[in-house]
């Protein structure tokens, strides 16, 4: 496990600073334990999702930030404020529900003027105008929700928690109810409105692509803790746990013994074959190891063929799955112990391309290697396939 | 399939539906057409002649307005008692998890099942045995109809309540709406519509009620009570002008109902 996030002890307001802060936040329902003591600091403006499957306590953290839930243990601040008693409607926070949750017998305008309303504020019109404006909806405005259509609903939805200038806006799962297209779309606009706005998002989904699109910084969270936590490319180009390592795209995860190394190198046996893997990809102090790789870095090559000089190299593969994906070709490999590998190819015209039963060997630069402890489960956060 | 039967087919549903409609709708046109009635002798059943008598003073007959009177007083104050109460309980049940709560679900569904006339004398004999056998009289009705309109506003309610998104009041919260707010601006216009046909439901059981009156109204005469003892000596025609007042009052209700559900929809 890593360390989730640099928790500053005690939360304090730096200038200015309205930072998301959670201190060894706990939720039990029962014996369930949702969230499990979780640290977490969400710097002010960031774009930041909490990616996890089903189940993983990350809508449960949203609704404790919201005030729909109480923390069983634990302290959430936002700028130094303690708020993790207060009521929702006392705490700078602003929610966009997964289905949206209009108000179906008010208007989109008086959706949108709803949280100005009951704050008191004047100059409701022109602020509701604008933000209608904004999110492409002033025609709209005198039609009931359910007269919208999705996208629509999910822009209302947006908007009526956006005017309210929230110290940080909560997304659960907000695009999950739109069609693949329309969820890119969305995806874009909603990155964009936030970089304008310049509000603090916190965003829920499943969806990795999602998360890696739109956030700064991704948390990936599992049987109520995290993960790992880090910028989208950190996250994939060097996952720490078996869970992250399968749950953010695909790994290849072989079996083996680190065997030595020298200062920036470890050296790992696996299977016979002698891997090396750059010393600050290698958790400390293990030895017996998940040596990972993503299918798109490996390349395939005919059996017996010259590779450079430092790859590392994995012979005696066979061909047995090929699927022809467009941009991509997708093998799978049996190599001599049973376990089958999968191999992205770049449909560039520059690779070679193989057939069920070839015979091949695999090949990768060693800096692309990772290395897992291999007490984790291998199959953790792999996707069960239709499981949306 | 031949000519013949398709022409059978196309038409013959449809002369069955007109004629079950008929069939539904006959008793009121005769009360309409009887409320016209200027009938021979007390115990005429047939239609003698018309007038505009029985329009003009329906009143005439002795006891008749003040029993509807006494109904519509009974009917209001039982469809109050029973709204109010109904609706609280529909809230505890579907909203609140305590102890007791599936088998609170299941009593109040009781009252519903069990015979009239059963609740009735069960009633009697509890008022009586509670020593108010002399006072039986508006207020003892007045508790019986809450009792028996209470399980049906409690279900109307429960089923409006439990199709009502949870996140929709979250969402009222989110927004700065306090609880009182939430509940007056969200909750409660969402839920009014079930309110008000239990509420139209309730009044329509009380008014119309005979059985379980009957058994402990005292002195007192309701409106189906007065019917029933006037059929004893022959109906008067003033009671066809009720009825057709109140058919038509429920008409408009409905009317009103559907025109203001259609302009929403088309808003």
């Amino acid at each position: 496990m890593t360390q989730p996030g640099d928790v500053q002890d005690p939360p304090q307001a730096a200038e200015g600073g309205s930072d998301l802060v959670l201190q060894g936040v706990t939720k039990r329902f029962g014996d369930f334990v949702a969230v499990d003591d979780l640290d977490l600091t969400v710097p002010q403006g960031a774009f930041f999702a909490l990616l996890g499957p089903s189940g993983c306590g990350k809508t449960t953290t949203l609704r404790m930030v919201a005030g729909l839930e109480v923390p069983t243990v634990g302290t959430i601040h936002i700028g130094g404020q303690d708020i993790s008693h207060l009521k929702p409607y006392k705490r700078p926070v602003n929610t966009v529900f997964q289905s949206y949750a209009l108000f179906p017998h008010l208007t989109i305008f008086e959706n949108v003027a709803f949280g100005l309303r009951r704050q008191k504020k004047s100059d409701v019109e022109r602020q509701v105008d604008e933000m209608l404006e904004l999110v492409e909806l002033t025609p709209m405005a005198s039609r009931k929700p359910g007269q919208l259509s999705g996208g629509q609903q999910q822009r209302v939805a947006l908007a009526r928690a956006l005017i309210n200038r929230p110290q940080v806006l909560l997304l659960d799962e907000p695009l999950g109810a739109l069609d693949l297209k329309l969820r890119r779309q969305m995806q874009i606009e909603l990155k964009r409105i936030q970089t304008e706005v310049g509000i603090t998002f916190v965003h829920v989904t499943h969806d990795q692509e999602e998360a890696m699109t739109m956030a700064d910084t991704v948390a990936v969270m599992n049987a109520g803790i995290i993960e790992q936590m880090g910028a989208p490319k950190e996250l994939y180009e060097h996952p720490r746990t078996t869970f992250a390592a399968n749950f953010l795209g695909q790994s290849n995860l072989v079996r083996g013994t680190v065997g030595g190394g020298d200062g920036s190198n470890v050296t790992i046996d696996a299977h016979g074959a002698r891997l090396v893997c750059p010393r600050d990809r290698a958790p400390a102090g293990i030895s017996e190891v998940w040596v990972g790789i993503r299918p798109e870095k490996v390349f395939l090559a005919g059996a017996g063929t010259e590779t450079a000089d430092g790859s590392n190299l994995m012979r005696g593969g066979v061909v047995t799955d090929v699927s022809f994906i467009g941009v991509s070709t997708q093998y799978l490999t049996r190599l001599p112990w049973g376990q089958e590998l999968m191999i992205f190819e770049q449909n560039s015209g520059a690779r070679e391309s193989f057939r069920v039963g070839d015979p091949v060997d695999l090949h990768w630069l060693p800096e692309h290697t990772f290395l897992l402890d291999a007490a984790q489960d291998a199959s953790a956060g792999v996707e069960i396939e239709g499981e949306d | 399939m031949t000519r013949l039967g398709k022409w059978i087919g196309d038409h013959l549903i449809l002369a069955i539906g007109l004629a079950v409609l008929f069939y539904m709708f006959l008793p009121i046109f005769v009360v309409i057409l009887m409320s016209f009635n200027d009938p021979a002798s007390k115990q005429s059943y047939s239609f003698d002649g018309f007038t505009w008598d029985n329009w003009a003073n329906p009143c005439d007959e002795f006891g008749m307005c003040e029993s509807v009177l006494l109904s519509i007083k009974i009917g209001l104050s039982a469809t109050l008692g029973a709204t109010i109460l109904g609706t609280l309980m529909a809230f505890a049940l579907v909203r609140h998890r305590f102890r007791g709560r599936a088998p609170a679900n299941v009593f109040t569904f009781l009252p519903m099942a069990s015979p009239e006339i059963v609740m009735g004398s069960s009633l009697l004999a509890l008022f009586v045995s509670a020593g108010l056998s002399g006072q039986l009289g508006f207020w003892t009705i007045l508790v019986a109809h809450i009792m028996f309109c209470l399980s049906f506003v409690v279900v109307t309610v429960k089923a409006r309540l439990a199709g009502l998104d949870p996140r929709i009041e979250q969402a009222a919260m989110d927004l700065y709406a306090n609880e009182w707010q939430t509940f007056w601006r969200v909750t409660f216009p969402l839920v009014f519509p079930g309110i008000l046909s239990a509420a139209l439901l309730a009044f329509s059981l009380s008014f119309d009620d005979f059985i379980i009156t009957n058994l402990n109204a005292g002195q007192e005469v309701t409106f189906p009570m007065f019917v029933w003892g006037a059929s004893l000596r022959g109906i008067p025609p003033q009671i066809n002008v009720i009825g057709t007042i109140m058919f038509l009052l429920a008409l408009t209700l409905v009317l009103v109902g559907e025109l203001g559900a259609r302009r929403r929809a088309r808003r």
